[in-house]
């Protein structure tokens, strides 16, 4: 199915957010996550179940002001 | 008297942002001039492999300062909401410093959807420091929607233009004495620092100004004196200034003059 994670499309296989994120090699990163606009906590990844056109945000700590 | 944000006391009234530096070792630098204890962070999307955000977080470990996540760049709530949440979980902290930007050219904040987002965080139990106007009645709404700390700016972000309305920024010191205020945005030089601790303004959140400087370390080094220079005279109790000059040096005894008159 057909995805959009940070803003570019991709065709995965992945059936939840936490196999979405290893199949992209984000691996131990630290980082944060939200589908459609809403966050999803580390712990609900597993718990997420991707559909095609999902829109999914992987954010990391930035430098900010 | 220490700096108490959320129960939480610093000695430091600098608080510094983390972008823009030339370098990664200037930032920790500049930090460490500035005598800074709490640093803004932010968040962006990362693809897989990325190192600049493990660089940030072992400069922050290392400087041990307290971090403070911004929502930058979000334009409504949700979008805020969101930011917030995704740095409650990454940087395990409740304190959200609160941006819902309403205008493109100032950065000006949209109070609208400042004070529901907000409320939503507070009740969330996050600890929210907004970044606003001056207004006095928007100060009063995010104080009723649970915020404790408030953070009128004090010119556009990025703009270095100082205190654009030192007037707005007295009566809202005025106006609510005992909540901690922040101006936040818009410092350009030191003396514009300097300015509002003389107000009463109880720190200074600023980041461009030190980033952008020449050399950024010196600049740094130069904001952490202004800051502590205008507290210190904001609890001497500053003079009022007049309209007619008055002689410092005494007059009585000066030569030159007949002292008595018939």
């Amino acid at each position: 199915m057909t995805v959009t994670v940070n803003g570019r499309r991709l065709e995965t296989s992945a059936a939840t957010l936490e196999e979405l994120l290893t199949e992209l090699g984000y691996g131990e990163r630290k980082v944060a996550t939200a589908v459609n606009g809403d966050f999803v906590r580390a712990t609900l990844r597993g718990d997420t179940r991707l559909a095609s056109g999902d829109a999914i945000d992987v954010v990391a700590p930035m430098q900010g002001g | 008297m220490a700096l108490t944000l959320y129960g939480e006391t610093f000695r430091s009234r600098v608080l510094l942002g983390s972008a823009l530096y030339p370098s990664p070792d200037i930032l920790r630098r500049s930090i460490a001039a500035a005598g800074s204890e709490v640093v803004t962070v932010s968040l962006r999307r990362e693809m897989a492999g990325g190192k600049e955000s493990e660089v940030l977080l072992s400069i922050i470990r290392e400087a041990a300062v307290r971090v403070l996540p911004n929502t930058a760049g979000c334009h409504s709530v949700k979008e805020a909401v969101t930011t917030a949440q995704m740095a409650r979980e990454l940087f395990d902290t409740p304190w959200i410093k609160l941006e819902v930007i309403g205008e493109e050219d100032t950065l000006a904040p949209d109070p609208f959807g400042l004070v529901e987002a907000a409320r939503i965080l507070t009740r969330d139990g996050f600890q929210v420091l907004p970044y606003m106007t001056e207004d006095l009645v928007v100060a009063e709404a995010l104080l009723d929607a649970g915020c404790q700390v408030l953070m009128p700016w004090g010119a556009p972000i990025g703009s270095g233009r100082g205190l654009n309305n030192p007037y707005g920024l007295r009566t809202l010191r005025n106006h609510f004495p005992d909540v901690p205020l922040i101006v936040d945005a818009g410092i350009g030089r030191p003396s514009h620092a300097a300015e509002a601790m003389e107000l009463g303004y109880d720190a200074i959140l600023l980041n461009t100004a030190v980033a952008k400087a020449g050399d950024p370390v010196a600049m740094a080094g130069a904001f952490a004196k202004a800051v502590e220079a205008g507290r210190v005279a904001f609890e001497a109790q500053p003079m009022e200034p007049r309209d007619m000059a008055s002689p410092s040096t005494p007059l009585a005894g000066l030569p030159f003059r007949l002292t008595e008159r018939a």
